[in-house]
């Protein structure tokens, strides 16, 4: 007879196995979809890998590719573990990007010393100004914060549309639907000539560390995690949940809008409406992977970020639509989840009963 | 026909973990008998009873019930489809209705044909009705189960069962949630309802409720059954000393003199989820050295009471007073620092966050204290240290105090919670159903604690369902009844039964 | 006024109900779920499932009651992989659902683009036309309103009608009503909790795909990346504001329907005073504020979110 039963407490090796097991299996599975377009599944493997480990430039691009997810991964784990659903990552990363726009184009000057903690700390405001209405809607209303934050993401990128064709407008941008440049005080500094990869992978590294420590060794973090597991007996025990959930709510806002603000200030250089390729979702997938751990968070999104630019180069050589990217990711969230089911459950056999000869079992 | 064997449970085992539930228990069942299984919590009653209606499957063992002609044939495991084919119902600890439907519609699910294009309920109707006349029960069938009492929503439970043909009826613990008075009716009517060939077992872990009721009680105690007697030949030393293994010492209270006031609630009126559990303007009086015991039947207003003190609620109008320095704020801080431990109703619920260890609930309700954190950064070294000394001082046995707290047994959560209350030397402590679900070691471990603190001059809120605990630890005993206290004039049972149930003089 | 002409035009209605239609369907395939106790947030997802599968079929060669089918089997099958990681795994609802959405997405996005290759303008089908029913097309208001709708928003007022009839008036309605109020009473009258989940589910993300199955097949002939655009988020919040029942469902699609035939119109009166994105904004304001409105008093199933686990008790 096949019998589940809760583990007492989940080893070490599955916590660390299970994400690994997951990524890998979701990388092995997109053999189906590449079967289907009819491409050499070798051939199409090899490409990914070229495409990340190929070149120097392939490996910054990635590094490049990660440094946003790193970001609006740190964002999801911080809310998930407090059982807030913050699925408007992707709206925060715009309104921060919006900020360093606002701020960095030209408005003040000075030397980067200045403006670059300027630009980041107006764009980690925007960012948690964009979660702080939901986390109120939430706390004061009750209003469910998966529908309004989602819903915020539509409303935020219209407005960033609006913004780019008004105010924003670059007024050299003949005429396209873009801002005006980012000053080059206000850039961030490239790390290697030549490459893409920018600084805005240090500061992403540092918010990573950072959050470890609050989480794991601050007051403020046992309580968020307190929230986050039992918020009922949290309140009983004196904890201020609503506070709790509101600080969490502006520090993960804050840490999407850093993302935009990396992206603008230190990749594009300027705003558009595609600044984003889905960051903001991407990074709850990133954060699910790391198992809601913020060191984690760095690996997985390296991975993420390996999957899209091994796949955009696979693409280019084979023809296979870049979508595969997108498939792979979604997949490896679905694996994470049954990892971790199986990580918190153990099947036993048991003997069969040799006592009962009427024992007419129908199901385990 | 009578006296024949309706059921039989031969050598059941069930194993959760590695804890124990039942060990190869057997017991046979005859027609028209009332059977009461006793034990205390823990026992392994319920899991027994959940795998003779198909909850559980059991480990080994095997089940046969009589079919309608009498003869026994075995039971499938595993499907309570199956045990309502055989003929049993059973009526569960926590009602098993969907608030959302009205009784007849709970009455009826299941035992329509689900892909029916309509409901043809008249047939249904009638027989129902039948039942209610037949056996004295009776319930409104179109109201919403969410609008029904408590008592109500047991009627429906029952008549559930009975519409379905069960010729054998268990009762889970069926008098936790009413008054002696209301027992007594129920009882009566299950006495017909025998005489009439139905077959019942009833669970419970009240010495004085089997001995009255009974035909036979069968004794469980840790999950092996260690005695059954016919209820004519029993008495409570004698089942007790089953239940417990060996003669149980009573703590003995001291008389002790009173000092001040350390909980004043002065005409206080707070709004609850339903009428009956608001209070309106209240007077409650609690002082140093005194455990005062409030009695009643959860609903009328207990919750409320404990939510206003716990500081999880406001009242809408008067005074709150602990120590004599009045209340302003009602939030769990506010209470905490004004010298009130909280023992809650629900430890799962609302004392501790399951998934963090022990350590961190030890420390969760005085985190800004200097000793643990230091500019909001936690010493972990001084954590752990404080966990420790708390584990042996209060003899909270587990996995470790790093482990994860929903690995305790209820008994050891309780005394996690016990070290956080106790250490803080509270003025007042609010112990709401403080040993609900735990065996009588643990219980009385916990009555012991309770009597240490009113001895150190701490003042005692206790509220609980069971009377006799109330009686052996109080000094004063209140009857909560409809959101409105009732002093009780004596400690005698009966008296404080009927004002329990609203038949004040 | 001009209001009041926008409001009583029946082209105002008719684009109303035209609006309305696909969030019927998703509003009540989310109710589906939900009321059995299981939170669907694939529904994004699903829909563009649904109206890629759909127009798919029939631009194979199917015809359009076909391509239909072939949606709703999509829409049924990723709900299962739902309904298997939700109810017997019971793992977070929440990530099981975007993890869907994701995943349908991409699913549909990629075999998409591999079956047909960039070209400048996507191909189209022959979707449904609008259904001219000879006589009752002739009466006043009603007739263009309703009578010119095609045949697929007849099949959302069906659906509207056979949920309410299924959920008031069957036994099994009472067993899905009970399965997301206290599984337990369901378990100890002898039915299967996960049955009755699991197909709740399935069958509500079949609906839910109907819904973007009209996206390609009715309201436009071609698939578009994007064209969701986030209608299933909205369902989500409507089928709070509708209470989970399917009356005050279709009333919630219809209002909100309303409301964005009414912007369009409105954008053309003040269109030059008024950036065109503020219309574009209001129908997601309008979900939220919805939304808020009815979120202090909103009865959730008592059993939603919370996995219920055979033998564990």
């Amino acid at each position: 007879m096949i019998r589940i039963e809760p583990r007492e407490a989940p080893s070490r090796r599955l916590t660390i196995g299970v994400p690994v097991a997951s990524a890998a299996l979701a990388l092995l599975l997109a053999a189906i979809p590449l079967s289907f377009a009819g491409a050499n599944i070798g051939e199409a493997y090899q490409e990914m890998a070229k495409g990340i480990f190929g070149s120097m430039f392939a490996f910054t691009e990635m590094l490049t590719r990660a440094t946003p997810l790193i970001f609006t991964g740190l964002a999801a784990t911080l809310a998930f573990r407090a059982k807030l659903w913050n699925i408007g990552a992707e709206g925060q990363l715009y309104l921060g990007a919006m900020a360093a726009v606002a701020v960095g184009t030209g408005w003040i000057d000075g030397p980067p010393m200045l403006l670059i903690p300027i630009i980041l700390i107006a764009g980690a405001l925007a960012g948690a100004l964009g979660m702080a209405g939901p986390a109120y809607l939430k706390t004061r209303f009750g209003a469910d914060e998966v529908v309004t934050t989602l819903l915020l993401n539509f409303i935020i990128l219209i407005f960033i549309q609006m913004m780019l064709e008004g105010p924003l407008k670059d007024p050299m941008g003949m005429g396209w639907p873009q801002s005006s440049p980012v000053v080059d005080n206000a850039l961030l500094p490239q790390i290697l000539p030549r490459m893409r990869l920018h600084y805005g992978l240090v500061i992403a590294l540092v918010a990573a560390v950072i959050a470890h420590i609050m989480l794991s060794k601050s007051v403020w973090g046992l309580k968020l995690r307190a929230v986050g597991e039992n918020a009922a007996a949290a309140l009983h025990a004196g904890i201020g949940v609503k506070r709790t959930l509101m600080s969490a709510a502006l520090i993960s806002g804050a840490l999407a809008g850093l993302a935009g603000v990396s992206e603008v200030a230190g990749l594009r250089g300027y705003l558009t409406t595609d600044l984003s390729p889905g960051y903001g979702y991407t990074g709850i997938v990133v954060a699910m992977l790391a198992g809601l751990s913020p060191l984690g968070v760095v690996v997985a999104a390296l991975f993420i970020a390996s999957v899209f630019v091994g796949a955009d180069t696979m693409s280019r050589a084979m023809g296979v639509s870049s979508y595969l990217a997108d498939l792979v990711v979604s997949m490896s969230l679905i694996c994470v989840l049954v990892g971790g089911f199986i990580a918190r459950f153990t099947v036993k056999m048991t003997p069969s009963n040799k006592n009962s000869p009427t024992t007419d079992t129908g199901a385990a | 026909m009578i006296n024949d064997t309706v059921l039989s449970l031969n050598k059941l085992s069930k194993r959760f973990g590695t804890v124990v539930a039942n060990e190869s228990v057997t017991i046979d069942l005859k027609r028209g008998e009332i059977l009461s299984l006793l034990g205390e919590n823990g026992a392994g009653k319920t899991t027994l009873m959940n795998m003779l209606f198909g909850h559980y499957m059991p480990d080994s063992g095997s089940i046969q019930v009589a079919n309608t002609q009498g003869q026994l044939a075995p039971l499938t495991l595993g499907h309570p489809q199956a045990a309502l084919d055989a003929g049993i119902g059973m009526v569960h600890q926590h009602f098993t209705l969907a608030e959302n439907l009205s009784a007849i519609d709970n009455i009826l699910l299941g035992s329509e044909n689900l892909f029916a294009w309509r409901r043809s309920m008249d047939a249904a109707r009638e027989k129902i009705n039948d039942i209610m006349q037949r056996t004295g029960l009776s319930a409104p069938l179109d109201t919403m189960v969410g609008k029904l009492s408590v008592g109500e929503r047991q009627r429906v439970e029952i008549l559930k069962a009975l519409y379905r043909d069960a010729r054998i009826l268990v009762l889970d613990e069926p008098t936790a949630v009413l008054t002696p008075q209301e027992a007594d009716t129920l009882f009566a009517n299950i006495h017909i309802m025998a005489k009439d060939g139905l077959s019942v077992i009833f669970i419970s872990h009240k010495l004085r409720e089997v001995l009255a009721f009974s035909h036979r009680i069968a004794v469980l105690r840790h999950g092996k059954k260690v005695g059954e007697i016919a209820t004519k030949d029993a008495d409570e030393k004698i089942i007790s000393r089953l239940m417990v293994g060996a003669d149980t010492p009573v703590t003995p209270r001291d008389p002790l003199a009173i000092g001040a006031p350390v909980l004043q609630l002065i005409d206080i009126c707070v709004a609850g989820s339903s009428a009956r559990s608001s209070l309106d303007k209240i007077n409650l009086t609690v002082s140093a050295n005194e455990i005062v015991g409030i009695a009643g039947i959860s609903g009328n207003g207990q919750s409320t009471l404990a939510q206003v003190i716990s500081g999880l609620t406001s009242p809408t109008s008067g005074r709150l007073e602990i120590a004599s320095q009045p209340i302003h704020k009602y939030t769990p801080t506010s209470l905490l620092k004004a010298g009130v431990g909280r023992i809650p109703e629900d430890r799962h619920h609302d004392g501790i966050i399951g998934a963090m260890s022990v350590a961190e609930n030890l420390a969760i309700e005085r985190l800004d204290s200097s000793d643990i954190q230091k500019n909001g950064f936690l010493r972990h070294q001084e954590l752990k240290a404080n966990a420790q000394k708390l584990s042996q001082k209060y003899d909270i046995r587990g996995p470790g105090i790093e482990a994860e707290t929903r690995l305790l047994s209820g008994g050891n959560i309780q005394k996690l919670i016990l070290a956080r209350v106790f250490e803080a030397s509270p003025k007042l402590i609010l112990a709401n159903q403080p040993t609900r679900g735990l065996d009588m070691g643990a219980a009385s471990d916990v009555g012991k604690r309770l009597l240490q603190a009113r001895e150190r001059g701490a003042g005692v809120l206790l509220i609980s369902e069971d009377l006799d605990e109330l009686l052996a630890l109080s000094d004063r005993i209140i009857i909560m009844h409809d959101g409105e206290l009732h002093v009780a004039p004596s400690h005698d049972r009966a008296q404080i039964g009927l004002i329990m149930a609203g038949e004040v003089s | 006024m001009e209001i009041l002409e926008i409001l009583l035009s029946e082209n105002f209605w008719a684009a109303a109900l035209r609006i309305a239609t696909p969030l019927i369907f998703g509003v009540l395939g989310a109710l589906i779920c939900e009321k059995s106790g299981v939170l669907n947030l694939g529904i994004e997802g699903i829909f563009a499932a649904g109206a890629m599968a759909g127009w798919m079929a029939v631009w194979l060669g199917a015809g359009l009651w076909t391509g239909l089918l072939c949606a709703a089997l999509t829409g049924a099958f990723f709900g299962l992989i739902h309904a298997i990681l939700t109810v017997p795994l019971g793992l977070s609802q929440h990530v099981s659902g975007l993890g869907i959405t994701m995943f349908a997405t991409s699913v549909s996005y990629f075999t998409y683009r591999t079956a047909l290759p960039q070209v400048s303008s996507p191909p189209r089908i022959e979707p449904f036309q609008p259904l001219d029913i000879p006589i009752l097309s002739d009466i006043p208001f009603l007739g263009p309103v309703l009578f010119q709708q095609t045949a697929m928003t007849w099949l959302a007022l069906v659906l509207v009608a056979l949920v309410w009839w299924v959920y008031n008036r069957t036994p099994l309605g009472q067993a899905l009503r009970a399965v997301g109020d206290n599984p337990n009473a369901v378990d100890a009258q002898g039915l299967s909790v996960y049955g009755l989940r699991m197909g709740a589910i399935v069958a509500g993300s079949a609906c839910m795909a109907l819904g973007g199955a009209f996206l390609t097949m009715s309201a436009f002939d071609a698939f578009f990346f994007g064209m969701v655009n986030g209608r299933g988020w909205i369902c989500i919040a409507l089928v709070i504001f509708a209470s989970w029942r399917p009356g005050k469902a279709l009333l919630g699609a219809l209002l909100f329907g309303a409301f964005d035939a009414f912007q369009v119109r409105l954008q053309t009166e003040v269109g030059a005073f008024v950036p065109s994105q503020v219309f574009l904004m209001a129908p997601y304001i309008l979900s939220i504020f919805a939304l808020v409105i009815v979120a202090r008093r909103a009865e959730y199933p008592r059993a939603l979110l919370t996995p219920w686990f055979k033998g564990q008790r």
